[in-house]
């Protein structure tokens, strides 16, 4: 196997009862690359990242991730090999403030215990102290610094999304996976976002995995490109390449728009 | 305000509650004494529950079945021999229960780690289940831990109970606990290992998605608050000096459940003033179980009326301050100093005593 792949799935299927949601599902992501995955509304995209990150259980294929066999680990287990994600509906610690939020994203790489944080084991206060400064410098990145007391639920929109992402990277992962993280965002939100991602995938040294809808993005942004229908890959390949491809425009648009292309 | 000036605030508050004993001890009279022990016992449970349900988002209804635990291994601890020898006359007690000996501070101890060890065990197959269902089985476990006491007759007396426990557990050794319980949960909630927990109270799939061993961490939380809870009840054993089954039916954990929801759930200052104020509560409203003469007519008192006001009062807290007393708000001496105007910086801290 090359080593600069960072992921890899062969065959990933999810069958729930009679239902194939996703069907053999193989990609590749090369290290440092920012790849997109695509497709209509309930073509399997969010399965295929809940099979990669442990939530499911695939029923079929295999996961994996730097050379290491992931398929079938619990959740917790595959954050912690190094895969960090967000979600389609943001998921945040609502009543937690937006520093706590990202201290606990940083809890996978604590070593003290809480008995020493009992016992006020000096060691303890300088891992909290350590955590705290790493992820108000994280807020810093992601610019809400200004923000690390106010309640998570009480940010607006787009800084929830910021604030996600946050949280994720202080998981510290080499993978990153983004459900939808243009969703509800204006164009403006939207380009600067394209900037964002670029400047984490560098900072933090990530690949990055994202699902989304909004096409301007992810033709500017990826490298490379999965498209789901149905749950079968219908079609991967380069962005330029993946907007003429017959079989793309009729899942989106239909047969007819296909016949033109 | 840095940590110093915090540490010595804190020295300063204990000293004060130190000197508050001192004084109740000497000047008080036994009831309100008896009254300001049981302050203390429930503070405890209180904060026990909170840190299981208000903190980490387990709803569980067990905390009698951990309080007896408690009670009965404390109980067997300091009884002497002689008491154990007249306790039991159903078939004496089983050799182990008769030799066991231990001074006061080691059976309240052991009282508590028999109770985690307890969660610890039905936390792995209980915690694996959500909300409403956790309720009923912690409650199941609650009431097995009952029958077993009533019917275990060579370990528990059975239904008889016992009696004449030895009264060690005096304001020292109540506000004691009170204040080791304190300072341990305000230290665990305050590391990053408490902000964990609070985040699966939110979001469990988000937790899970961050790394947290959920299970692992739901259980230790169960096992910390389980031994609060068989702390609280040995305490409880020796300040009352007879236990029976009877006393540990669901009717407890409910008055437990009723401080930290009226307190507030997720906060510890609300389980503190709560745990005080609806004791006192509790024993004020004697008054209106008392005859009523209106001229020279008398009312007849009716046993039981104080606990329907105060299931009045409680409905009034539910329906018109569904958070409870504090939310989820806690004390911090930089509030305090803020609004002094000492210049502390507000809203920077969380949890009282031992910040």
């Amino acid at each position: 196997m090359n080593k600069d792949i960072v992921l890899e799935t062969t065959g990933l299927t999810m069958r729930f009862g009679g239902l194939t949601a996703v069907s053999g599902f193989s990609a590749a992501l090369p290290k440092g690359s920012i790849t997109g995955l695509i497709g209509p509304n309930g073509a399997g995209k969010t399965t295929c990242f809940n099979m990669i990150t442990g939530f499911y259980k695939p029923t079929e294929g295999r996961n994996v991730f730097m050379g290491r066999e992931l398929t079938g680990l619990p959740p917790h287990e595959v954050c912690r090999a190094g895969i960090a994600r967000t979600f389609q509906n943001i998921r945040l610690f609502g009543n937690e403030t937006v520093l706590e939020n990202v201290m606990i994203g940083s809890y996978v790489r604590q070593r003290s215990s809480w008995l020493a944080s009992v016992f006020c084991l000096p060691s303890a206060f300088r891992e909290d102290k350590a955590i705290r400064e790493r992820s108000l410098q994280l807020l810093d990145v992601v610019g809400l610094a200004h923000l690390e007391n106010e309640q998570a639920s009480s940010l607006p929109y787009g800084a929830q999304r910021r604030l996600e992402i946050a949280r994720a990277l202080a998981t510290r992962p080499s993978l990153l996976l983004l459900d939808e993280p243009a969703a509800g965002m204006n164009p403006q939100e939207t380009q600067d976002l394209i900037g964002f991602i670029r400047q984490i995938r560098d900072q933090f040294d990530l690949t990055v995995l994202l699902i989304e809808h909004d096409m301007k993005l992810v033709m500017e942004i990826c490298e490379h490109m999965w498209v789901l229908d149905y749950g079968v890959t219908i079609a991967e390949g380069a962005p330029a390449a993946i907007q003429s491809n017959p079989k793309v425009i009729e899942a989106y648009l239909g047969e007819e728009y296909a016949c033109d292309a | 305000m840095n940590r110093g000036t915090l540490t010595i605030l804190n020295v300063l508050a204990v000293a004060a509650l130190g000197l508050f004993i001192w004084w109740a001890q000497g000047s008080l009279d036994g009831y309100k004494i008896q009254i300001l022990n049981l302050i203390a016992v429930n503070i405890i449970l209180a904060l026990s529950l909170n840190l299981i349900y208000g903190f980490t988002g387990m709803f569980s209804l067990g905390h009698a079945g951990f309080m007896a635990i408690g009670a009965y291994v404390c109980s067997i601890l300091i009884l002497t021999p002689d008491q154990k020898d007249t306790l039991f006359i159903i078939g004496g007690a089983a050799q182990w229960v008769q030799d066991a000996q231990a001074p006061f501070v080691v059976a309240t101890l052991a009282g508590g780690l028999v109770a985690a060890l307890f969660g610890f065990i039905i936390g792995f197959p209980l915690l694996r289940l959500g909300d409403d269902y956790l309720g009923i089985a912690t409650l199941g476990f609650a009431e097995i831990v009952r029958v077993a006491a009533t019917n275990m007759t060579s370990v528990t007396n059975g239904a008889l109970g016992f009696k004449g426990i030895p009264a060690y557990a005096n304001l020292w050794w109540n506000f004691g606990w009170c204040v080791v319980t304190l300072y341990v949960i305000v230290r665990l909630l305050k590391s990053n290992t408490g902000n964990v927990l609070k985040a699966i109270r939110d979001d469990e799939t988000a937790a899970k998605a961050m790394g947290v061993n959920v299970f692992r961490m739901k259980l230790l939380s169960f096992t910390v608050g389980s031994f609060f809870a068989g702390i609280g009840g040995a305490l409880l054993a020796s300040l009352l000096t007879t236990i029976d089954p009877k006393m540990f039916l669901f009717t407890l954990t409910f008055n437990v459940l009723m401080i930290v929801v009226t307190g507030g759930l997720g906060s510890l200052t609300g389980s503190v003033l709560a745990g005080i104020g609806i004791t006192v509560l509790l024993e004020w409203l004697r008054v209106v179980e008392n005859p009523v003469f209106i001229g020279d007519f008398e009312l007849a008192g009716i046993p039981g009326m104080r606990m329907v006001v105060f299931s009045l009062a409680l409905i009034v807290v539910i329906l018109f301050r569904r958070e409870g007393l504090m939310g989820m708000r806690e004390f911090s001496w930089q509030a305090v100093g803020s609004k002094l105007g000492l210049g502390g910086k507000p809203g920077s801290g969380k949890g009282g005593l031992a910040q």
